[in-house]
């Protein structure tokens, strides 16, 4: 997948008006299955997935004793006994391993990321590009669901999920039939501004929706309370791997959070730029780039909690210039239909 | 694609000579890697600027990236319509993208032909 291909502003601005094609087979894939398969995946992350239906997706993160992130996945739901995980491409091999290592219930846990393609479709004209081209109707699939459908005489894992901040689908399938459904879907979406997209543009459409990016926002280091990800957090589910210090650190609160800035000049903030509080280098831009939406220049970053509430001022050392960041309220960008 | 008149640097800056002044901005193989220019921060008039030292830095929507002068002097002049349209470094860098001008203290040295600087991208 290429950094861009028409150009990052172009392919944002496609993904927020119409759609956005993102060749994104390098994402790990992993079933999990066996009659307990629904025990591990409780036991492994930190959302509940007893929740789920079949035909369901979720949000999750696989969690380390201390509360941080081993990745941050997606959990889909086929049956009781056999599940998706969606994990971070450059995670593959070690939560692999993780997982391996915690299957205390027996599960069968097989890698399809290699035989699995992923194109993800993102945009409000998504729906209507995709139903061109398949029989499967599209329009009753609520978001975080997916079905089994043909498309273009595919056998397609058809998901409505994404990582843009629009409404769109993920499309699951034979690694072969990539070529096939790339340039079969382009050329269906064409007439309608549809633009392949790259890295660069999923990167500022996620940052703007506040999706958080592992190895950035996210890593072994954090917790997924100081990450903001307490949503996901479901402590009353029963055990899993954190639990304990997750509850402990709910109950003491959180030391530092992570949270969305704007720059208050033209300066823009990029990844690991150092961050100071009262003069005082306190963290660094976890991600940061010029919001091609917003025409500002947006960013997250750990601050101590008690110089974290919105409205509070800050600096980003700009190549050695100190420039007047402000905490502003996330998502910074949010659709008007959600 | 680039002008015979003028000479490239390898960080990918152009000069162009007219008597002792030099006007320099970046190459369309440096805008072409760099993508969408959104910010341009250039010296202001009076600075004196050494070659192969920074001159000022671009910002794209990828990444941002240092210039570099490619001479020795003086700034006579700065391209201010570039604060509010940047965008005209990656649709016309050899016009309209101009970045500075620049009294030079002595002649240029060290740069590269039209014909040097496209086998030196082409590598």
């Amino acid at each position: 997948m290429p950094v861009e291909y028409s150009g990052i502003a172009k392919e944002h601005s496609a993904v927020r008006t119409s759609a956005g094609l993102f060749d994104v087979s390098h994402m790990g894939e992993f079933e999990i299955s066996g009659p307990q398969a629904l025990e591990f995946i409780q036991y492994l992350t930190s959302n509940d997935a007893s929740h789920l239906s079949d035909g369901q997706a979720q949000y999750s993160a696989l969690t380390t004793p201390e509360g941080t992130a081993v990745d941050d996945l997606l959990v889909y739901r086929h049956n009781p006994d056999r599940f998706m995980l969606v994990v971070n491409a450059a995670n593959i091999e070690s939560d692999l391993e993780w997982i391996r290592s915690k299957n205390i219930f027996n599960a069968h846990v097989e890698d399809i990321s290699a035989k699995t393609g992923l194109l993800a479709l993102q945009g409000p004209r998504a729906q209507d590009m995709l139903q061109t081209l398949t029989a499967t109707s599209l329009a009753t699939i609520p978001s975080y669901h997916f079905v089994s459908a043909m498309v273009m005489g595919v056998d397609t894992l058809l998901s409505r999920t994404g990582y843009t901040g629009e409404d769109g689908f993920e499309l699951y399938f034979p690694a072969s039939e990539s070529e096939k459904l790339w340039d079969g879907i382009l050329a269906s979406g064409k007439p309608a501004g549809l633009l392949p997209a790259g890295l660069g543009a999923r990167n500022t459409l996620r940052l703007e929706a506040k999706l958080l990016l592992y190895g950035n926002d996210l890593d072994r280091t954090t917790t997924l309370l100081e990450a903001g990800l307490g949503w996901i957090v479901k402590l009353d589910k029963g055990d899993f791997i954190g639990r304990e210090a997750l509850v402990r650190q709910k109950a003491e609160g959180v030391q530092r959070k992570l949270v969305g800035f704007a720059m208050n000049g033209r300066d823009i903030a990029r990844d690991h730029y150092p961050v100071y509080v009262n003069g005082v280098e306190v963290s660094h831009v976890t991600s940061g780039s010029p919001s091609i939406t917003l025409k500002r220049n947006i960013g997250l970053t750990y601050l101590p909690a008690e110089h974290s509430a919105v409205g509070t001022k800050f600096d980003v050392s700009v190549r050695g210039r100190a420039c007047e960041a402000e905490v502003v309220r996330t998502p910074f960008y949010k659709r008007k239909d959600s | 694609m680039n002008p015979q008149d003028l000479q490239y640097s390898k960080e990918h800056e152009w000069l162009r000579v007219a008597g002792d002044i030099g006007t320099v901005g970046i190459s369309h193989h440096a805008q072409s890697e760099l993508g969408d220019v959104i910010y341009v921060e250039l010296p202001q008039v009076g600075t004196k600027v050494e070659a192969g030292k920074t001159l000022g830095t671009i910002e794209s929507v990828k990444a941002v990236s240092e210039i570099f002068s490619p001479v020795s002097g003086e700034v006579t002049e700065v391209n201010n319509d570039l604060t509010s349209t940047p965008e005209v470094v990656n649709s016309d860098p050899y016009g309209k993208g101009w970045l500075v001008r620049i009294r030079m203290d002595k002649p240029p040295s060290g740069l590269m032909s039209a014909q040097q600087y496209t086998e030196y991208t082409a590598g």
